[in-house]
Parts: C-alpha cells; sequence; structure tokens
C-alpha cells in the first residue's frame, strides 16, 4: 500500500505492506534509525516514537494506520546543535552507557512531560518503566527527568 | 592474523629510515614487538608517533581501538592519550582504528596465573609478566573484556600520547631553533617562549622526518588535567540525540537485509525444510541453507523475519540433555573425585575444624546475554576483499573466521568495528558473524545486513553457565572457624573456548574464581573445590563470569554461618578479611549506610555482601521491606577500589548499572532448557531489572589498590547475595536458589 504521513515536519509517502510496522518503515524504508529496534513485541520501549504528541511502540504501529499521521522521532525532537530539553537533561546528567535504549527513554520522558509537566516520583515510574535499559541507567533517567522538570519550568 | 607478509616489508623499509612518509617511534619497540599499523598507507606529510596516535596537516587522530559496549572505553582511551598530549577531546578525531596484533591487549593474562589479584608479590607478578609474554609471543590477542581495559592501557595510552607530545616539541624546537627546554605545549600546539602557537597538524610534516623520542616520564597524577575528574563522554551528545550509529545501523549504497532461522536446539542440524510460503511473499531476494538452518534475504528486516518465521523446519537434536531437570541432575551427581577441576584453596583443616555446622547447596541457573541492539553484522564480499561493519570484542578472531568462510586471505578482510548496544559477553562469540559471513558469499557485491530478531537472539545466545554449590559453614563461641565450599558447573571455558578452535589447557579457573581468592586471610580453615562437567548446554562469559555465581555461593554460606554464629554480618567479614585494602572497602560501605545491623525491625533488614572479582574488592550493603505484596529493594550502597579512578561519573554510572544488572537478574531472570530449546524467547519473560524495581544506588571509589583495574565487571557479583542476605535479614527466610523470585515475590 501507499502510505503517506509526516515524518518530523516532512511529508513522506512509502509502498509498504500494510501491516508492515512503523519502526521499519522508519528504519530501513526512510533510513531514520535513531529509533531502534529491541524485542517487536512492546517490551522493551527502545522504538518509542511521537504519533500526533503522543508517545507509542512503533513496532505496534501498522502502515494502515499511518496515513496522514504526524510522527516525530528522535531526530525531531532535537540535533546535537538544537536539543530539546530532555536531551539536555539526558546530556548534562550523562545518563548514556551503551546509549541504545536511550532514543525510546528520552522519547517516552518527553511525551510524559509534555502530557504532565511535574510528575510525582510514583508516575515516573509507571511511565517510565516500559522502557527497558539493560545497562542499568535507571537512577540516572530518573535524575534527568528531575532535572527536565526543572529546566522546563524555569 | 597473518598480517606476517606486510610486516616483513614494513621492517625492511623501518631500515631504510622513512616509511611512506611517516616515522615510527619506539618507546614500545622494546616493549611491545610489533609494527605501527598506521604506517601502511600513511599520507606523505602525515606523522604516527605510535599505533594510537597519528597528526597530518589537518587534524589529529587517535585510535581507541578497545570495543565500546556501553562501558566509556572509547573516552577514556582517547582521554588517557590527550592528557599527556595536552589536547583537548574535542580538538580530536577518534577512531576503532583496524585489527593489528600491535593493540593486543596486555593485562589478558593477568588472570591466567594462580595467584589471587590481591597478591602483588615478587612471585605473582614475575609470573603474571612471564604469562604476558607468552601469550605476545605465541597468539597476541586483540580483545576487549575481563575488565582489561583500564589495566592495558593506562600506562601504555598515556605514553603514547607524551611520546607525540615529545617528539612534536622536537620538531617545533628544529624548525624554530628554540632549545626544547624552552618549548611548552597547550591546546593542541607548541608554545615558544614569545607565545607563539605552533599547532600539532603545522608540525606533522616535520615530526614526520625526525627520530623518535623515547623514555619519557609520564606526568603524576597531581598535574593531570583530565584524568580523575568528571568528564563528559565524547559520544554522549549522539547517544541522547539518536545521531550515534551502532552496527545495526549501517547504511550503504544497494544494501540488502537477511535473517536467520538457526536450530534452537544448540548445535543441532537442519533435517531439511520447505521455504515455499516465505518464497511466495513480497520483497523476498531469497532463501537458502546456511550451517543448522536457513537464512532469508529480503528488502527490508521486517519482511525477513516475517519470512524466516514462514519457513517450516525439521530440526535436528542437540547433545546436551534436553530437559532442564536432567541439567540439573547431572550437576547434583558432579561432586565426584574423577570431575574435580581445581582444588584452589586448602588452607588448614576444614574436617577437622572445630564448631557447628551449616550446610547448605545453592543453585545458580543458565542467564541470557540479551543485550538491547541484537546482534547483527553487515558484510560486503567483493572480487578481492571482504568488508565487515558490526562490533566485536575479538576482532582478529573475527577476522579470521570471515576468512575462513569467504575464502579471502585475512589480509583482505577488513573489520570496521561499530559501537555496540551492550554486549555482557555475548559480542565475544561468534555465530551471528559467520551466518553473515554465510550469507555474503553467496551474494557477491552486494552488502547484506543480517540481524537477528529478538527470539533468535535468545535462542541463539550461550548464556552463563549453571552452577551448583555445597558448602558446610562451622561456627565456634561466635566465631566462624572453617568454610568448605564446592562448586560445579558446566565449563564456561571449555565450551567458549572450543568455539575459537581450541581445547582448555588446565583447569577452568571461571568454575572457581570469586570464591577461592576471597580474602579470608584471618579465617584458619578453607577449602575451595571445583568440579567441572562439560556435556549441558553450550555457554559463553555472562558480565563478571565465574565470579557472580562462585561469589553467590560462597558468600551467602558466610551470611549463613555469620548468622548461626550470632555474629554481626558487617563486623564478622572485616574480622575475617586481613586483606587491608578490602577491609578498607567493607568499613567505608558500612559508613555510608550508617551501619546498625542487619536487622532493622517491622519487615526491614540489611544485607551485606563482599566479592573480589577482576582484581577489585567491592562490597555492597542492600536494605529491603517486606511488604503486603512482596519484597520492596529501598536503597543500596556499594564501596569498590579500584586503584585509580579516570573518570569518577562513568565510575559511578558503571557501579549503579553492575549493581541494578546483578541484582535485576538474580530477582527475575533465568533461562531453562525444554526439548533442547531456551524456553524463554524475549524480554516478556527474561525481564531483568525495570524502571520501578530499580532502587537508589550510592556508590564510594577507593584508591588504595596498588594497581588501576578495570569497573565493568566487579559490580556484579555481591550484589546477589548482598539481596538474598537482605531478604533473609527482613524476614528470616533463606533463598539459596537463583532467581529469587521462585520463591518469593518483589515490588
Ligand atoms: S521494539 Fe518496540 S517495544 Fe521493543
Ligand atoms: S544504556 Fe544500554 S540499554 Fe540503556
Amino acid at each position: 500500500m501507499q502510505a503517506s504521513f509526516i515524518v518530523n515536519g516532512t511529508e513522506r509517502s512509502v509502498d509498504v505492506p500494510e501491516d508492515m510496522p512503523l519502526l521499519w518503515i522508519l528504519r530501513d524504508e526512510i533510513g531514520l534509525t535513531g529509533t531502534k529496534y529491541g524485542c517487536g513485541i512492546a517490551q522493551c520501549g527502545v522504538c518509542t516514537v511521537h504519533m500526533d504528541g503522543m508517545a507509542v511502540r512503533s513496532c505496534q504501529v501498522r502502515a494502515y494506520e499511518l496515513d496522514g499521521a504526524e510522527i516525530t522521532t528522535i531526530e525531531g525532537l532535537g540535533t546535537p546543535e538544537a536539543q530539546h530539553p530532555v536531551q539536555e537533561a539526558w546530556i548534562e546528567t550523562q545518563v548514556a552507557q551503551c546509549g541504545y535504549c536511550q532514543s525510546g527513554q528520552i522519547m517516552q520522558a518527553a511525551s510524559m512531560l509534555a502530557n504532565n509537566p511535574n510528575p510525582s516520583d510514583d508516575e515516573i515510574d509507571a511511565v517510565m518503566s516500559g522502557n527497558l535499559c539493560r545497562c542499568g541507567t535507571y537512577p540516572r533517567i530518573r535524575e534527568a527527568i528531575r532535572l527536565a522538570i526543572q529546566k522546563q519550568g524555569a | 592474523m597473518g598480517k606476517l607478509r606486510t610486516l616483513t616489508r614494513r621492517t625492511f623499509l623501518i631500515g631504510s629510515a622513512t616509511v611512506a612518509g611517516g616515522v615510527a617511534f619506539g618507546v614500545y619497540r622494546a616493549k611491545v614487538p610489533f609494527e605501527n599499523p598506521n604506517l601502511a598507507a600513511l599520507p606523505e606529510g602525515a606523522a604516527s608517533f605510535n599505533p594510537w596516535v597519528i597528526v597530518d596537516a589537518e587534524k589529529v587522530t587517535f585510535i581507541a581501538p578497545l570495543a565500546d559496549k556501553g562501558q566509556g572505553v572509547f573516552s577514556a582511551q582517547a582521554a588517557l592519550i590527550a592528557e599527556e598530549l595536552d589536547i583537548e577531546l574535542d580538538q580530536v578525531e577518534i577512531s576503532f582504528g583496524m585489527p593489528d596484533k600491535a593493540y593486543m591487549n596486555g593485562a589478558l593474562t593477568d588472570a591466567m596465573v594462580p595467584f589471587p589479584q590481591y597478591d602483588y608479590g615478587k612471585v605473582a607478578e614475575g609470573a603474571r609478566r612471564f604469562a604476558g609474554g607468552v601469550v605476545r609471543a605465541a597468539l597476541p590477542i586483540m580483545g576487549t573484556g575481563g575488565s582489561s581495559a583500564m589495566p592495558d592501557s593506562y600506562d601504555k595510552l598515556r605514553e603514547a600520547g607524551a611520546v607525540a607530545r615529545e617528539t612534536l616539541k622536537a620538531a617545533a624546537s628544529q624548525q624554530t631553533g628554540v632549545p626544547i627546554g624552552d618549548l611548552r605545549t597547550e591546546n593542541g600546539a607548541v608554545l615558544l617562549p614569545d607565545g607563539t602557537a605552533l599547532s600539532y597538524t603545522s608540525l606533522a610534516a616535520a615530526a614526520a622526518q625526525i627520530e623518535p623520542v623515547t623514555d619519557v616520564p609520564l606526568r603524576d597524577p597531581s598535574q593531570w588535567r583530565i584524568l580523575g575528574k568528571p568528564m563528559e563522554r565524547v559520544d554522549i551528545i549522539a547517544k541522547s540525540t539518536g545521531t550515534l550509529p551502532y552496527g545495526i545501523d549501517y547504511k550503504t549504497e544497494g544494501l540488502l537485509f537477511a535473517t536467520v532461522k538457526v536450530n534452537p536446539r544448540q548445535g543441532g542440524s537442519l533435517i531439511s525444510y520447505d521455504a515455499t510460503a516465505a518464497l511466495a511473499m513480497d520483497g523476498i531476494s531469497d532463501v537458502f541453507e546456511i550451517t543448522g538452518g536457513i537464512a532469508v534475504v529480503a528488502n527490508n528486516t521486517w519482511t525477513a523475519i516475517q519470512a524466516a518465521n514462514a519457513v517450516t523446519c525439521e530440526w535436528g537434536t542437540a547433545g546436551y540433555p534436553p530437559e532442564q531437570d536432567a541439567h540439573w541432575a547431572t550437576l547434583s551427581a558432579a561432586f565426584t573425585d574423577d570431575k574435580v577441576n581445581a582444588e584452589a584453596r586448602n588452607i588448614g583443616d576444614v574436617d577437622a575444624a572445630p564448631g557447628a555446622e551449616v550446610i547448605a547447596e545453592y543453585r545458580s541457573p543458565y542467564v541470557a546475554h540479551a543485550p538491547l541492539e541484537p546482534l547483527n553484522a553487515t558484510i560486503l564480499v567483493s572480487d578481492d576483499r571482504v568488508d565487515i561493519w558490526t562490533g566485536h570484542q575479538l576482532q582478529m578472531f573475527a577476522v579470521d573466521m570471515v576468512a575462513k568462510i569467504t575464502g579471502v586471505n585475512e589480509d583482505n578482510v577488513h573489520l570496521h568495528n561499530q559501537f555496540i548496544g551492550g554486549s555482557f559477553g555475548h559480542r565475544l562469540e561468534f555465530d551471528f558473524l559467520k551466518q553473515a559471513a554465510e550469507i555474503a558469499v553467496k551474494m557477491p557485491g552486494t552488502p547484506v545486513k543480517m540481524t537477528y530478531s529478538r527470539e533468535e537472539d535468545f535462542a541463539h545466545d550461550f548464556p552463563r553457565h549453571i552452577t551448583m554449590g555445597r558448602g558446610i559453614g562451622k561456627h565456634e563461641n561466635g566465631k566462624v572457624t572453617s568454610l568448605d565450599v564446592q562448586i560445579a558447573g558446566q565449563s564456561v571455558m571449555t565450551s567458549q573456548i572450543s568455539r575459537l578452535g581450541f581445547s582448555l589447557p588446565g583447569p577452568d579457573t571461571q568454575l572457581h574464581e570469586g570464591a577461592w581468592d576471597y580474602p579470608n586471610l584471618n579465617l584458619p580453615n578453607i577449602r575451595v573445590r571445583s568440579y567441572k562437567e562439560t556435556g549441558l548446554a553450550p555457554v559463553s562469559s555472562w558480565r563478571s563470569v565465574g565470579a557472580a555465581p562462585n561469589g553467590f555461593i560462597y558468600d551467602t554460606l558466610l551470611d549463613e554461618t555469620i548468622h548461626a554464629a550470632g555474629a554481626d554480618p558487617l563486623m564478622e567479614r572485616i574480622r575475617l578479611m586481613g586483606h587491608d585494602v578490602s577491609v578498607k572497602v567493607l568499613e567505608t560501605v558500612g559508613e555510608m549506610c550508617g551501619w546498625n545491623g542487619h536487622d532493622l525491625g517491622a519487615g526491614r533488614g540489611r544485607g551485606v555482601a563482599y566479592v573480589f572479582s577482576f582484581g577489585v574488592p567491592v562490597a555492597t550493603i542492600v536494605e529491603v521491606t517486606q511488604t503486603e505484596r512482596g519484597i520492596r529493594l529501598d536503597e543500596v550502597w556499594v564501596a569498590a577500589d579500584v586503584g585509580q579512578v579516570i573518570d569518577p561519573v562513568n565510575l559511578e554510572n558503571l557501579a549503579q548499572g553492575g549493581t541494578l544488572f546483578g541484582l535485576g537478574h538474580a530477582m527475575n531472570c533465568e533461562i531453562t532448557y525444554s526439548d533442547g530449546m531456551a524456553q524463554q524467547s524475549n524480554y516478556h519473560d527474561h525481564e531483568a531489572m525495570r524502571l520501578y524495581q530499580a532502587p537508589k544506588v550510592h556508590f564510594t571509589a577507593l584508591e588504595n589498590n596498588p594497581k588501576i583495574k578495570g569497573f565493568g565487571e566487579p559490580p556484579v557479583p555481591p550484589a546477589a547475595p548482598a539481596l538474598g542476605n537482605a531478604i533473609f535479614a527482613a524476614t528470616g527466610q533463606r533463598i539459596r536458589e537463583l532467581p529469587f523470585n521462585k520463591h518469593i515475590d518483589f515490588v
């Protein structure tokens, strides 16, 4: 099928099987590899992107659901030169070890803070627990979210 | 490994003074008899002072050859060079370089001699030097593992920077006539007394023409600008903006995408397959047989995985017992004289030692590596060369294996090492790479990226080896008097080394590591004996290898005996220790949490554990609360002595991450076999730790250890026993089998 949607502000049209997941459309068809593959079954969160402003697991969104959707990936959230406040906080806190989970962590945190600028510790735990980090950067993820809250408040 | 021909040619050229416009500088020549691999292709006007530094008219390049799988060694290697070279990290380009024995890891042999790593005596150190020399001559291994990066790099890379600096100063002196003693270096430039700055790049051509500077003394740590202070990792911005390419992200013109489906009974054969349905799918280029299974090539990874799932296969059997119960039964029957691996330690007389007995049996299961980036490799086979894009920890072996499969001479096999999205030991293995090579060789001229589905990654992991421990602790008059620890395990080294084409020359030290070298120097009676099994599932090094299961067994038995004696878990550990550096670590962790006994009342308790691994003593205290719905991990304190801190930020990150890695797997993870296949297939049934379960982790680093040590693995082993000991303190329930969630719930 022909799927037409917007990725990071640019209109895209791809000819793909209708059940192809957005994750693989982004990675292998469009070439945006900041969004990662980890499990394919909504268990790890490394594929998290924003779809019409909501954090979704792109491995679970199919081509036929995409028509007209507005997708933001990690590459569209901010850039090395113009970082999103959540990315600034992540860099200052030096969260990443291998870094493979961090695109997903940052996309999840950015969406959480956009909807709830001052989450409680329990809310942070609940929202962020779908994002696995095999390297165990969780203490720094919590710290970075607190710093991002400060930055966004400032 | 066969760079012999090129080496001979280069050696000849070095004899005639200049080599392709560059000069080899030589403090290393005495110590490391390998030529500088950068010289072969060095352009006119560029200088390479040693295998790690290249300067040309445009830029300064560092080669950081150790594999970075998240431990931060890419940054750390660069920082060691930059410290002595007087240049900032944002002024240099850093590359993984190409595999070469000049980059052999000189610290891998430290663990191969029969002396505990806290023994820095003459005999032990002499044996380490000897082992290092033998390995260097026989089989120089370029490898990353065993927490060896800092021990290997610490002097070598600082010297590389110092030699480059002094040689650039010599070039500046020659050019300007100013005596070397009047020159300074700063910010990537040589400074003349009048303040004029000559950038290193402007001096490259001159430096390429002069004799090497040798024997440059290293700066005292008190003079450091970069090292020992919080650093910003050079990859941190890229990793926080999705712009760092990992192996799995590799892109190139004409790339095709592949995956494999290999017999989930490890090592078993493919009897037959039917790919009709797969071949009828859109976007499929080919389906063909590879060793033990099939490969699918398609126009994207998802299609390849879908098609692989649609192929029906008939599989042969595995060479190990099909059911998990039989694995435990085999180990249970392995405590016999004919299976003795080593009597690694025998002090006093455990049989005659006085006191009441504590008798216990422990189990540590198979556990998956499951790094978040599924294994993958891109390979292009062209007419006269092969290019590989993947992340690997044993680069030269990787080249060798691909050379064999493709039939291309290893001199023409080029491994472009990539950033790795976690390994925990899985990137020491070769199956994924061999499969990628088998695919690429069928498609000459086409680059093919082979990616495992997560399910394939689990099915084809070589998990942590399975271990059973039996112990007898004795106590009298409130004191521990004796520990007798027997450990039977599937031999991880036998299994792993067999896949490199070698057989293990002696006993498998990983079957007692972390137990035999537990420095209870004040305990009069200790015996640690290990038993070796080889007929179970194929296994591989899992972050901290033997020290995790063995540390769990030894330290838990110690804890049980201390409690039976009615002694304080921390104070009695300190009394028994008798190794000053370790005593300090235990005292520190006690101070950090304000230790006042293990019992905090009302379902709350603290457990302390200590394990010595990779030369690093680590003590961990875990505090837990029993809630209505299960055990909650409240807070964790960790103290460790690495000898010398290079980057306190990264060290703390590794302490937190390693501790949570150890805790998460101890709580929640095991791999079990049924019908010869791993029963766990994805993260839903091998979860380790998630954010909601992660406690705060406080960390203190000490620097009393006489030598610098690595820290990628040492935080892992004490985590599991500390948690088990805490659960006992809070509930009175002693759990002797991992994962703990088989016996107790966690919230
Ligand atoms: S890849 Fe989508 S949640 Fe894991
Ligand atoms: S940083 Fe490695 S998985 Fe999170």
